[in-house]
């Protein structure tokens, strides 16, 4: 057996209401490519970040052993000592600062009150020239596209003397050419000596690289596939991925009664609000019944979140075009207030940041969206406000005990049936709810669906936003699957299994993934 | 259970407490000095800007803790072009009094528009202000004090040595010895007060609302009722209403409405709460930071009329550190420095807690420089207070 660099020994973290990893076993072989892989909310992220010291030791349960000692991270800067650097999803570089500042920022070279230029750049440029990367250290991160910022970081990771590099999805936001330099970069180094982990969805990527694949679903290890010995296919990785039983976890519906299209969006084109120039929805169309559960299901970053955003009064992106025909009629929606106006609602995906007011009560999180409703010529009636309010708060069952609680004191579980009963007083005909029981207990999770399954009885619509597999297939009557801002499939909920929708994805990603 | 109650009660009356422990020290420092019924008109008369602009200043606090630095600029400079237009252009005081409002309104909503809908930082734009309407202070004065000669107008705006409210119920009954209106005001709030504090009760229980206890809000209307009359009494004493608290009142009572029972002062909540939320539930917020700004501007002209309507005369240095007072009460008063937290009455507690230090050490001969210190000392315990007592409850 090849030496062990690193093992994470039953490791269990819990959140408040959640267990995010439940005793999970991880080992790392010297010198090779691991590849990390599993569906969102698995918990891989979550792994790396208590393996990085993110989450300082005590915060998990478990032991971690790295090159035949137990460690106990605090602090990242605790890992990186011992050489172990994370590149995480989202970029990290700050823009206005050159690209010799950033990689040695929080690492400074000469004494702390007097940084040394000159070595600073210096090393910076040998390490650009070890990632093949031909820049000069003085030039300023925002003007370098998002393939080269990509190097810088793992030029600054292998400044920081990195023995074990851990990559969190690196190919994400780089194009065909790109990743496979990056790639080819990995495997370079890894002739050299260096120790990678490469969390990745692109399982044609994994594919390429990886010496070990470790699956992992819903906070536990599922199994670790070796290049050589166990035959490595995409099918077989998905298989390890999603291969769970579908049981009642879902409510059943007694006989659907959809009705006509109430909402078709055609040629739907969206533009990201900062680089204009960036397609994130390109050209989609579809369409909803009335009384119809439509679920969308796609990988994060497929643009699933911009496309429902933006067709809610344009909330997200810039330059959006296309049509949205409500009951036969096209409708032009410049502003939440014209969607609302117009009988939709979007219950965002993010409901600390874009949903709820945490500091504030029960009582006016709910009447927030339709203040109309609750008032006359400017005027709140306070007694009105209440009764609304304990009214959603019955009907959704939320556990509290007064509608005067703040936000901030409620689970998630309630927080989102919050969310929901302030959409809801809207009286929307087509409600958009994006993961709608994200970070939520399993009982929770069965009432929102309840609750779904109420809405729809009522002869509304509900658009459906997942990255969870069983829940689209268990909650919907139809299905688009979406992948880099395009819909890249329509199913009907009676032919659709999770293999046959990640097989969608994937074999979408390898049309734009390319050859590697 | 009960250890929390007491907790929860020292958190929420804390800047009413301090109050109480400020007015009863200065009391004892000053020998009772400070509680004479001539010190009572002036605390109010001399701070009336500081009430007229904190109501203006916690709008704009409330949209993310936002400040405004230019309001003691503005105030100079409308009532320097108040004061030109009465004397110099011999204008009716109605006239300039509307031309002083409107010219208010346009300055607030010409930085309001660059807040609101070019977005640039508040600090910026309104430092900027500070220094272009101090400069056209100075240039539309020519640099010299103008001096006011409009009685009605100092009159109405409660300035000069005759700034009462006169007392006309007094007058039919020939009573000189204390001022009949200012007692039947007091009166008058008192039943009013009372009176809505049982319909509202009677309305919440009507609609399933929690009430709470019928002995605490007794209490507390007690003591708030003895509050009004003690003060009443004491300004009946002297010579009445002074016309300035009449102007701060009328402001409060309008803005405590707003803020508290409008759809549009709920929004000023949710954008300091919480701007994207408020955004993605239909709510115009680069609107509301406009109201927030161009009512700035309005209440700033409205002070201006009451600082030179005070002091007889415009000059160029008027309205210095107003707008300093203005944020420092917000904020001791139990305004957020992050927004979405924060009420006019609260406010006025912070506005009232610094107008008795000013007061209770002038009166106690203390100087001026450490009346400073001071104030600042006080304005940064009640920001750590907040922010320490936010903390523990996550």
């Amino acid at each position: 057996m090849a030496d062990i660099l690193l093992e994470m020994r039953n490791i269990t973290k819990t959140f408040p209401g959640v267990k995010a990893l439940d005793n999970v076993n991880f080992k790392v072989e010297k010198g090779e490519i691991h590849a990390l892989v599993g569906e969102n909310g698995a918990g891989k992220s979550t792994l790396m970040n208590v393996l990085s010291g993110t989450y300082p030791y005590g915060s998990y349960e478990g032991d971690i052993i790295y090159n035949g000692e137990v460690c106990r991270f605090n602090k990242i800067k605790d890992s990186e000592e011992k050489g172990i650097v994370i590149i995480h999803q989202e970029l990290a570089l700050i823009p206005y600062m050159t690209i010799g500042e950033n990689m040695f920022l929080g690492n400074e070279r000469g004494s702390k009150l007097a940084i040394d230029w000159d070595e600073t750049h210096g090393m910076a440029c040998r390490y650009l020239k070890i990632v093949g990367l031909n820049e000069s250290s003085d030039v300023l991160i925002k003007d370098i596209g998002v393939g080269k910022q990509q190097l810088v970081e793992i030029a600054k990771a292998l400044a920081k003397d990195a023995k074990l590099l851990i990559l969190d999805e690196p190919t994400s936001s780089l194009n065909e050419e790109d990743s496979k330099a990056l790639l080819d970069l990995l495997l370079r180094f890894k002739e050299e000596g260096l120790t990678s982990i490469i969390i990745s969805h692109k399982l044609n990527e994994v594919a390429y690289v990886a010496d070990h694949i470790t699956v992992i679903r819903d906070g536990a290890t599922i199994e670790t596939l070796d290049k050589k010995t166990d035959d490595i296919t995409e099918t077989r990785i998905i298989k390890g991925m999603v291969g769970r039983e579908l049981s009642d976890r879902f409510p059943k519906r007694p006989d659907a009664d959809i009705g006509d299209i109430c909402m078709e969006v055609r040629n739907w084109n969206v533009y990201h609000p900062v680089y204009t120039e960036r397609k994130v929805v390109d050209n989609v169309s579809f369409n909803v019944r009335k009384g119809e559960v439509v679920g969308i299901s796609g990988l994060m970053g497929a643009g699933r979140t911009e496309l429902a955003m933006s067709i809610f009064g344009r909330s997200y992106g810039s330059n959006a075009s296309g049509e949205t025909i409500l009951n036969g009629k096209k409708v032009v929606m410049k502003s939440a207030r014209d969607a609302i106006n117009n009988g939709i609602a979007y219950v965002t995906e993010d409901r600390k940041g874009n949903g709820l007011i945490l500091n504030k009560s029960i009582k006016e999180n709910t009447t927030l969206a339709n203040m109309g409703g609750i008032s006359s010529k400017g005027v709140i009636d306070r007694n009105k406000e209440y009764a609304v309010a304990v009214e959603y708060k019955n009907k959704l069952n939320t556990k509290t005990p007064s509608v005067e609680q703040l936000v901030s004191n409620l689970s998630g579980g309630n927080q989102q049936k919050v969310l929901l009963a302030k959409w809801m007083f809207t009286e929307p005909e087509i409600l958009i709810l994006d993961e709608p029981t994200r970070g939520i207990d399993v009982g929770a999770k069965y009432e929102i669906y309840c609750i779904i399954n109420q809405l729809v009885s009522e002869g509304k619509s509900v658009i459906m936003i997942s990255s969870e597999l069983p829940e689209i297939l268990g909650m919907s009557d139809r299905i688009y699957v979406m992948n880099d801002g395009k819909i890249v499939a329509e199913l009907d909920a009676c032919d659709a299994t999770q293999e046959v929708i990640m097989s969608k994805i994937i074999s979408m990603n390898e049309k734009t993934g390319g050859e590697v | 259970m009960e250890k929390v109650k007491v907790t929860e009660f020292f958190r929420k009356y804390t800047m009413i407490l301090a109050l109480v422990v400020v007015i009863i020290f200065f009391s004892v420092s000053t020998g009772g000095k400070l509680l004479l019924s001539q010190n009572i008109a002036n605390l109010v008369a001399q701070n009336a800007y500081v009430y007229v602009l904190a109501t203006g200043m916690l709008l704009a606090i409330l949209t993310g803790g936002n400040i405004d630095l230019s309001v003691g600029s503005v105030v100079c400079f409308v009532g320097a072009i108040g004061a030109v237009a009465m004397e110099s252009w011999k204008w009716a005081g109605t006239a300039a009094v509307i031309f002083v409002l409107l010219a208010g309104i346009i300055i607030g909503a010409f930085q309001a528009y660059w807040i609101a809908y070019v977005r640039v930082p508040p600090f910026i734009v309104t430092l900027s202000g500070m220094f272009i309407f101090r400069g056209l202070s100075n240039v539309v004065l020519n640099g010299k004090a103008v001096s006011l000669k409009n009685d009605a107008f100092i009159r109405v705006f409660g300035g000069g040595a005759n700034c009462y409210v006169p007392d006309f119920i007094g007058k039919i009954f020939g009573i000189e010895k204390i001022n009949v209106l200012t007692l039947t005001v007091g009166v008058l709030i008192c039943i009013a007060y009372v009176l809505i504090l049982f319909r509202s009760r009677g309305n919440k229980k009507k609609n399933g609302y929690e009430v709470k206890p019928l002995t605490s809000e007794i209490v507390k209307m007690a003591i708030i009722c003895a509050v009004v009359l003690f003060l009443t009494y004491k300004l009946a004493m002297y010579k009445g209403i002074p016309t300035a608290l009449m102007w701060v009142a009328v402001i409060v009572v309008v803005y405590g409405y707003i803020t508290s029972k409008t759809t549009t002062g709920r929004y000023f909540y949710a954008v300091g709460g919480n701007e994207k939320a408020t955004k993605l539930s239909g709510i115009n917020t680069n609107r509301v930071y406009f109201i927030a700004y161009t009512n700035l501007g309005f209440l700033s002209a409205i002070a201006g009329l009451l600082t030179i309507a005070r002091l007889t005369s415009a000059q160029p240095t008027y309205g210095q550190n107003y707008e300093m007072d203005a944020i420092g009460s917000c904020f001791i008063g139990g305004a957020s420095a992050y927004g979405g937290v924060g009420t006019v009455p609260g406010v006025i507690i912070g506005a009232t807690l610094m107008g008795v230090i000013n007061l209770g050490m002038s009166i106690m001969g203390v100087d001026a420089n450490w009346q400073k210190v001071v104030k600042g000392v006080v304005l940064l315990v009640a920001v750590i207070f907040d922010v320490v007592s936010k903390k523990q409850k996550d």
